[in-house]
């Protein structure tokens, strides 16, 4: 026995230098440069436009975009706190909010989606062809079916709560008191207390939120481009329907914003500005004009003509 | 240095109002937790001391794959499940999919492996003598396994306040398998990381704080246990 471990241990030296010099073996790689980060939300990356879109711009420009998607809040969170170059995303008044503080240099519209209201093709809630999206909310409340919450400050979500608001539903505030800048701060979201258990809150992606609106035969609120990917872009597609869409409220519009090398020097803000202005060119609107999922146009391309 | 404090201070605030929403997600992952190890444990134990103590083919085999598995990441087995359990899958009709069952079958697959390999590295360490003396002195085959037990009791108490720690700690399962519902299957962990995507890191860092607060409980527990154990 003693003998074994012995020439166990005469095997096991080389073999524990070989596997501590693997582990080095990362730091080799080259660094790389003339790439940017691009924070973005759920909804654009997994619609699969980006895909279209950035390479389309490298292989212009050579420029590289890393792309990292969030929700809205942490998008514009990684642009306050210069993690990124550019941020991308559909929330308007805090986009607005973000420039006016100085955390961003300019924001151009690129284009617009809409959000949908979808469910089981069964429709228990009965809120097929309706238009009205805080009606179909009441509907959803009254009938005794699941909704399926994002629940993660998102673009998605804020607007879900702004249509709960519209629809009249008895809605509770639920605030978590945290400290910030060593001051109080209440973090609180709203959500309509009559669904009770009914609602469900998962704080992830789009992406997410539709597998699992399709695994409970759920409904929830998602982006059309999303939506049509997951639906028709795969084999096995989900087996959920638009049930209400049209309504004004639903209207999506998305901007690109360079984080202001004002507030942070290192950003790389010519490549940053390069990429907003390419995603209004000509070339890139027509892109997104033609960017159709399983032959449906996604999204509608928004910017004023700009001189380049 | 403020977000550091501000993440101390916000997580004192956090226990000390008792706040709801923490007490649920703190309880919810105590029980997966608790459910999954114990599980684990009546599972890796025996399975443990079945391959230490019997001379097979393929034994070193075994132990190498089971080593391997110590290092399964839980994504890997998040997948695995899901593609089981999920409307589509095989186990579809059962509704299996962002439940509290799912998460603790997926960490049960998760720490089996540890709480068995560290078994029999716990059993194999003993002294052969206790095991031929306690045979010879006319002890049947429980009885054996009982003397080995109890010299080897803090080393498989050790492999299961690892593996509790393992399963608490862990993210991918969770998330995966959980769907991170709030109220149902939010656990500290995935709640963590959604306040992370949502930006506010202060408050995921406090539940940070919580989450080994917990865990030191519960590491406080066993030792008095152990201790115990001892007398």
């Amino acid at each position: 026995m003693d003998c074994k471990r012995k020439v166990l241990n005469k095997r096991m030296g080389p073999a524990i230098l070989i596997f501590l010099a693997l582990l080095l073996l990362p730091l080799t790689a080259k660094g790389e440069s003339k790439i940017i980060k691009m924070a973005t939300t759920t909804s654009t990356e997994n619609s699969g436009l980006l895909d279209v879109l950035i390479p389309e711009f490298t292989r212009e420009t050579g420029i590289q975009v890393k792309v990292f998607a969030k929700g809205t809040g942490a998008a514009l969170r990684d642009g306050m706190e210069g993690n990124v170059d550019v941020i991308f995303v559909h929330a308007k008044s805090r986009e607005a909010v973000f420039v006016a503080q100085g955390y961003g240099a300019y924001r151009l519209d690129v284009m617009h989606n809409d959000f949908v209201i979808i469910g089981p093709a069964a429709d228990p809630g009965k809120i097929e062809g309706m238009r009205d999206a805080a009606g179909a909310f009441r509907k959803i409340a009254a009938a005794k079916v699941k909704f399926i919450s994002r629940g993660d400050d998102s673009g998605t979500h804020i607007k879900e709560q702004a249509i709960w608001k519209a629809s009249g539903e008895a809605l509770k505030t639920e605030a978590t008191v945290i400290i910030k800048k060593s001051k109080k701060h209440a973090l609180s979201f709203v959500y309509p207390v009559g669904l009770g258990k009914r609602y469900i809150s998962i704080g992830q992606g789009m992406g997410k939120a539709l597998t699992f609106a399709e695994e409970k035969q759920a409904y929830t609120l998602t982006d059309r481009g999303t939506f049509f990917k997951y639906k028709y872009g795969r084999k096995l597609g989900l087996n959920l329907e638009i049930l209400c869409e049209g309504d004004p409220r639903l209207f999506n519009p998305y901007g690109v914003i360079p984080v202001s090398p004002k507030k942070h020097p290192h950003v790389k803000f010519a490549s940053a500005d390069r990429l907003a202005k390419w995603l209004v060119s000509t070339q890139a609107q027509a892109l997104i004009g033609q960017y159709k999922i399983a032959g449906r146009q996604a999204f509608f391309p928004d910017a004023e003509p700009v001189a380049e | 240095m403020t977000f550091l404090t501000d993440s101390f201070l916000s997580a004192i605030l956090l226990i000390w109002t008792l706040n709801h929403d923490l007490l649920v997600i703190v309880g919810v992952s105590l029980k997966m937790s608790s459910i999954s190890t114990f599980a684990a444990g009546l599972l890796g134990v025996p399975s443990g001391f079945l391959i230490a103590f019997s001379e097979f083919r393929g034994k070193r085999l075994v132990i190498t794959l089971l080593n391997t598995l110590l290092a399964l990441p839980t994504v890997v087995v998040g997948l695995f499940v899901y593609a089981f359990i999920s409307r589509r899958g095989i186990f579809g009709t059962y509704d299996l999919l962002y439940t509290q069952k799912a998460i603790i079958i997926g960490q049960i697959i998760l720490i089996v492996p540890i709480i068995t390999t560290f078994t029999i590295s716990a059993v194999s360490r003993i002294d052969d003598r206790y095991r031929k003396a306690a045979l010879t002195l006319g002890a049947n085959l429980m009885q054996t396994a009982r003397v080995i037990i109890r010299e080897a009791r803090f080393a498989i108490m050790a492999a299961i306040v690892m593996a509790f720690g393992r399963v608490i700690a862990e993210v991918g399962i969770s998330m995966m398998l959980g769907g991170n519902a709030k109220g149902f299957t939010r656990t500290m962990t995935t709640a963590m990381a959604l306040e992370y995507d949502k930006g506010e890191f202060v408050l995921s860092v406090a539940l940070g704080i919580v989450l080994l607060c917990v865990s030191f409980g519960v590491n406080v527990f066993c030792n008095y246990f152990q201790g115990r154990s001892r007398l």
